[in-house]
């Protein structure tokens, strides 16, 4: 029986923590008598005969007829599925994905099902190199469709491959991929790691157009959404249950399909990384010592390979289908089961070690503006109630923040950094006076088109993700990072944890009380 | 003497030549200010662009020798000068002096001429030295001859006629001194003639040519031939030149003097008293003449002369060392002096001028060395000048070496630095190393310079020889005392203390523009400034080299990237082994000729299917471009699009290599391959590939078509090969320039722009794609 998440009050006899630091980690104390570690849960246990269980979720699904009922000889299927971005760090062949899609198209084959398209829900994300939908599908699928042009990458910029659904109560246009729009089916693939996934949210966002997603991905929408994890009080996935009611409505047939998984992440040898720091053995301890010292006299090109070549040996906690809202509405016990942790009350420091990864950098580089994402817009929004952190608090990251960014798949960022972040780090006045211009480029246009890169206005969006963060937070301190690239985020460097918490102290005072969120591991914190 | 000087002079008509020089224009000024009645006429070679006359306004009036007559005058000063002006184009080294009718005429009616026309530079070659200063003055003389006039004639010579020597030097004609050596003036005019045909000649030597040639290219590179081949005859001419300098300065040093310029000089005074037939001359000989007592204003001074570079390579720390002995004697005499005693010469008339009257100081104010250092020292540890970081600059202690060793060690460095810049340049190195190349060569010219001027002029800080000046003494004593207040003549009313600290070097520092004050350069401004000037919305053209100047990549490996694309690893293996081998070779070539390369590289594609082509090229805009791009650079292309710039790509890289760039820029002039009909490449080009010159005919041809002004555009390039392009553009660009175009940017103040890759970009080994997805492989070879 896996333990339950916790909250460990930090005493004179307490170990140091871990942090992440990027591509390596480090050991830090925190102050006792006034800290306190947010655990996760252990990973929970995973379901034995997946395939058995997705084949059974299709035939059994939810408020809707079985799969097989569906199918029929001259339909037009689409399967879409989740993109590089979910999950992280990938998961061991073979994925969710490709077991989920396996089935379907066995069952559509058995149906003499002609008509079928599978299209990589990418949103305003780049395309997926060949190696990447290898991974996800496998190479069966691969080779049937993608040589013949059944299998590709959803366009976000392609007029003639983009349908207007309609407009919401509140005017939002819904405007998807037309071949999902004009089928008579979408199946939908999806891997759920957090609450914020799923749901309507893998249609709408994932097939949808740069001005259907603008509707939601904007600063007013992003600061008021609390939080990410918690869609009844997320303006952004009120927007998106507003599509979603439409899609229902007006759209094509959708069939759900949804896993959850643990949070088993790291494989040996790293798997003392989601150990609790007083129960290391002998080995985790000199494997701790042995790789963060190796990794730190590695080129960070060299720490990357390693770090982005981790399989995560995930299980799956559950598998729902059907109806996209009784499907998610499952999916979402489910995640919160592996994630909630509940929290009595808010402190005046939240501290966070960032990782390597983020959504936006699969196989790819952990730019500045991707921690700052990571950090106010994924990590801080880990809460449910209110924030871990006060108003007015501050939060404190570690992560060396290089300025190093990679130039095909992030061209837009590289401006973004050098341009807008030079002029403004306001969601609000970017928003109004640089979003457009990077948003219709005909190059950055090109690019996502084309090449690799993330949509001209992603980098944009991933600012607008720790709006509220930003809002929220009365000063963020980066320790570790690199100090012109920390200063050009808005915020403030620190050597050590030591000397953040001195310059905490000019907003928080003499002996703030600290929360820290352990990752790795994923938790929300119920905050009461 | 009855009368006054300006009575003397009033209503005659004076000629003057070298009126555009030092002496010269403050020798105008002063007629104009000084003798109220007199006219003046003013012989001035046409220049190249300008015609004598806007010279005369340009070069002389504009001068601010004439701003206290500008005051006086008032409004009027143009009518005023013009009424007693008149400028007649022509040119002492032809005979006649050029003149045409009508000014040949006026200059025959002229009462007196002042010939103050000379090759002043220590440095001229031998045929100029010659026509000018020994032929120039015989010339006037013959003319006047011809014409059947007799003005009195007023040459001014130098005291250095007098030659190496030590002792009194009085004022006498050399031939006519204990130490002549029978030197004829003749045989030296005909020996020079020949010299110059004869150093032409071998200018025009095959192996001469060839060394030219080969100087050409190491400091262009593979700019084109038309450029290359302006160069090669550019220092064919320089060449010629140096050799007849050097020639000059040996004769005169064989024949004891310190230079050409004195020894043809001496010569001609000797040619002018042989051939001057009935028109009375006198001589009038000044020593080193620097800025102005107090005419018309202390401290004025035109052009840099001999002593201020000296000073100023003193003070910025370049020259630690000048040779000269402590006590020996600097003869320096103000140039108001100097024209003060043309004048008085002038005004004395035919009659009662002496024949030679010298104007210096050694013989009885005489500024001694040592005194000059210490002023100049003391005056510069009070007001420092400034390094680029804004430091103050120490100056050296002067420990009065002598010349060898001042010499010798110079030499040191120069070979050092030679060598090390030999160095550079065969390095293939780009943006801020390069960078250093350019900084090397101002260091080098520096001690080139310094040596200059160790070699020539300290000669003269060492010269021994006392200059009497009896003649002039003389005429001061005939002056009354309205003459004595108002022109000046006196060599001993210089305080040469007062002079040094308040009147010369505050005045040359002021000329020589340096930097005078702390606080760090600003030269990061300039840059941010002219790059503000590129970004101007009303540019037309922003013009693109590909290679190096956006991305840090080239044809070799694209061509790389597109042939091992379907390569299994044995195969990779031997086609990077080959390439390895070859490479050598290919950058052998490259570096000659461009086009040559691209053709010759080009035939590799030769059979290669096209559309397969087609593809992979556009996985290579990821693999490849993307990867090993400028982001700043690409930025910079969008920022000229927004602003409503035309962005043209201009690369002898292959159309298909390129396509994935065609959102960026309106045109792409690329390579293009032939195509055979069953859609596999020739390996032949449908034209010269756009490389060096043609490129800067490309983007004339594309905006003459378009209607654009190609002088208000902009081109952006890596390499000397693209100084055609530069230089056909009003704003080049020069980005991560190599050793070559460093120092050329740097010398003709281009903006520089050091873009990089992003950082974090994939570092790929070997420039050859990644290895395919086996099964992909295998199914794209079934």
């Amino acid at each position: 029986m896996p333990r339950p998440g916790f909250v460990l009050d930090v005493d004179r006899s307490t170990p140091p923590t871990l942090f992440w630091r990027g591509e390596g980690f480090s050991l830090e104390r925190l102050p006792a008598d006034r800290s306190r570690i947010i655990y996760p849960p252990e990973p929970l246990a995973g379901l034995d005969n997946l395939d058995g269980h997705i084949r059974d979720a299709l035939l059994n699904p939810l408020d809707m007829d079985p799969l097989p009922e569906l199918l029929k000889p001259d339909m037009k299927l689409t399967i879409c599925f989740d993109d590089a971005s979910l999950s992280l760090p990938k998961m061991q062949r073979p994925d969710n994905r490709q077991r989920i899609i396996e089935a379907v198209l066995d069952m559509a084959a058995e149906a003499g099902v002609d008509d079928v398209h599978i299209i990589a829900a990418l949103g305003l994300h780049r395309r997926m190199h060949e190696y990447e939908l290898r991974h996800v599908l496998g190479d069966r699928i691969v080779d049937a469709f993608l040589p013949k042009g059944y299998l590709y990458q959803h366009d976000a910029e392609d007029p003639d491959n983009l349908a207007v659904i309609g407009h919401t109560d509140e005017g939002e246009i819904l405007e998807i991929n037309k071949r999902a729009a004009e089928s008579d089916l979408v199946v939908y693939a999806n891997v759920n790691q957090v609450a914020m996934d799923g749901g309507w949210k893998s249609l709408t966002t994932g097939l949808a157009s740069y001005r259907c997603l603008s509707v939601h991905h904007n600063p007013a929408s992003l600061q008021n959404t609390r939080s990410l994890m918690d869609r009844h009080h997320s303006a952004l996935h009120k927007s998106i249950w507003r599509m979603g009611k439409l899609l229902r409505d007006s759209g094509p047939k959708v069939f759900q399909v949804e896993t959850t998984i643990n949070t088993e992440a790291f494989p040996a040898p790293f798997e003392f990384l989601a150990k609790r720091e007083w129960e290391w053995t002998a080995k985790d301890r000199s494997l701790f010592l042995a790789s963060s010292k190796s990794l730190n006299k590695l080129p960070n090109r060299t720490k990357r390979k390693i770090f982005h070549n981790i399989e995560a040996p995930y299980r799956t906690t559950s598998v729902h289908a059907g109806f996209t809202e009784t499907v998610h509405e499952k999916t979402l016990e489910n995640v919160y089961k592996q994630h909630i942790v509940e929290v009595e009350g808010q402190t005046d420091i939240l501290t966070m070690g960032i990782p390597f990864i983020s959504p936006y950098n699969p196989e790819s580089i952990m730019n500045p503006i991707l921690v700052m994402c990571m950090g106010l817009g994924y990590l801080f929004n880990m809460y449910r109630g209110k924030p871990l952190v006060r108003e007015g608090g501050v939060v404190i990251m570690t992560h060396p923040t290089y300025e190093e960014f990679h130039p095909v798949h992030h061209p837009s960022y590289i401006d973004f950094f050098d341009e807008v972040l030079a002029d403004t780090t306001d969601p609000a006045e970017m928003s109004t006076k640089w979003e457009k211009k990077y948003a219709e480029d005909e190059w950055y246009r090109h690019l996502y088109r084309t090449s690799y890169a993330y949509h001209g206005v992603h980098p944009f969006y991933a600012w607008y993700w720790g709006a509220h963060g930003q809002q929220h937070a009365g000063k963020v301190i980066i320790v570790g990072g690199y100090a012109a690239a920390v200063r050009k985020l808005g915020f403030t460097p620190a050597s050590t944890m030591n000397d953040a918490l001195e310059i905490a102290s000019d907003t928080v005072g003499r002996s703030p009380t600290i929360s820290h969120l352990h990752v790795p591991g994923v938790l929300v914190a119920d905050v009461k | 003497m009855a009368e006054t000087i300006p009575a003397s002079l009033a209503g005659k008509r004076i000629a003057i030549t070298g009126s555009t020089g030092f002496v010269g224009t403050a020798l105008v000024e002063r007629l104009l200010r000084g003798i109220p009645d007199c006219e003046v006429i003013l012989l001035v070679r046409d220049g190249r662009r300008t015609p004598a006359a806007k010279r005369t306004q340009k070069e002389i009036l504009k001068n601010d020798a004439f701003d206290r007559l500008r005051e006086t005058f008032g409004d009027d000063f143009d009518a005023k000068v013009a009424s007693r002006i008149t400028t007649v184009a022509g040119d002492v080294t032809r005979d006649g002096l050029g003149l045409n009718d009508t000014d040949r005429e006026l200059w025959g009616t002229a009462d007196t001429i002042i010939h103050s026309a000379a090759a002043v530079s220590f440095d001229s070659p031998m045929d100029s030295a010659v026509e000018i200063n020994l032929l120039g003055p015989t010339r006037i003389a013959n003319l006047a001859n011809e014409m059947g006039v007799t003005p009195h004639l007023v040459a001014v010579s130098t005291c250095y006629v007098a030659g190496n020597r030590r002792g009194n030097a009085p004022e006498i004609l050399v031939s006519e001194g204990p130490f002549d050596i029978g030197i004829d003036w003749r045989t030296e005019v005909a020996a020079t003639k020949r010299l110059r045909s004869d150093t032409d000649a071998l200018s025009r030597l095959p192996d001469q040519l060839k060394v030219f040639r080969k100087e050409a290219r190491a400091e262009l590179g593979a700019a084109g031939a038309p450029a290359l081949a302006a160069k090669t005859e550019d220092r064919r001419q320089k060449w010629v030149k140096a050799e007849l300098v050097k020639a000059g300065r040996m004769r005169a040093a064989s024949v004891g003097w310190p230079d050409a310029y004195a020894f043809t000089k001496a010569l001609g005074e000797q040619a002018l008293t042989d051939t001057k037939g009935d028109v009375p001359v006198s001589i009038v000989r000044p020593s080193i003449i620097e800025s102005a007592l107090a005419e018309p204003k202390p401290g004025w001074i035109r052009g840099f002369r001999m002593a201020e570079p000296v000073i100023i390579s003193f003070a910025k720390g370049l020259l630690k060392e000048f040779p000269g002995v402590p006590e020996g004697t600097v003869d320096v005499i103000p140039v108001d002096i100097v024209v003060a005693a043309i004048i008085a010469v002038a005004a004395a008339g035919p009659d009662d001028a002496p024949a030679i009257t010298q104007v210096a100081s050694g013989g009885v104010n005489p500024l001694k060395y040592r005194r000059m250092v210490d002023n100049v020292t003391g005056w510069f540890t009070e007001h420092p000048l400034y390094d680029p970081k804004g430091q103050p600059i120490v100056v050296p202690e002067w420990r009065f070496p002598g010349r060898g060793r001042v010499q010798r060690q110079l030499t040191q460095a120069k070979t050092v630095l030679n060598s090390a810049d030999k160095v550079l340049q065969a390095l293939p190195l780009r943006g801020k190393q390069a960078e250093l190349s350019a900084q090397l060569e101002e260091k080098r010219i520096e001690v080139e310079t310094a040596l200059e001027y160790v070699e020539l002029y300290g000669l003269y800080t060492e010269c021994e020889a006392i200059y009497q000046v009896d003649n002039l003494l003389k005429i001061w004593d005939g002056l009354g005392a309205q003459d004595q207040a108002d022109f000046n003549i006196d060599p001993r009313s210089v305080d040469w203390d007062h002079y040094i600290n308040n009147i010369h070097l505050p005045s040359i520092i002021q000329h020589a523009r340096v930097k005078t004050t702390p606080g760090a350069s600003k030269s990061v401004d300039r840059m941010a400034r002219m790059r503000k000037q590129v970004l101007d919305p009303t540019r037309h053209v922003a013009a693109f080299d590909l290679e190096n100047t956006l991305i840090s990549s080239n044809v070799v490996e694209s061509f790389s990237w597109l042939a091992t694309r379907r390569l299994d690893t044995p195969e990779r293996i031997r086609y990077v082994a080959r390439t390895i081998i070859e490479a050598p070779g290919l950058l052998r070539l490259d570096r000659q000729d461009r086009t040559d390369f691209l053709r010759h590289f080009y035939r590799r594609y030769e059979n290669a299917p096209l559309e397969q082509i087609e593809t992979d090229a556009r996985e290579m805009l990821t693999q490849l471009i993307m990867t090993k791009a400028f982001p700043a650079g690409l930025r910079r292309v969008r920022e000229h699009r927004a602003l409503g710039h035309r962005t043209v790509l201009i690369t002898g890289a292959l159309d298909f290599a390129v396509a994935g760039l065609a959102p960026l820029f309106d045109e792409i002039v690329a390579a293009e391959m032939m195509v055979r009909p069953d859609g596999t490449l020739s390996g032949e080009m449908h034209s010269v590939p756009p490389t060096g010159e043609a490129r800067a005919q490309i983007l004339s041809d594309y905006c003459e078509a378009e209607g654009l002004d190609i002088s208000n555009s902009v081109a952006y390039a890596d390499s000397s090969s693209d100084l055609p392009l530069f230089e056909a553009v009003g704003f080049p660009v020069a980005v991560n320039p190599e050793t070559r175009l460093a120092t050329i940017a740097r010398k003709r103040g281009w903006l520089v722009e050091h873009w990089t890759k992003a950082d974090g970009a994939p570092r790929p080994l070997l420039p050859i794609s990644e290895l395919m997805v086996e099964r992909e492989r295998r199914r794209k070879f079934a």
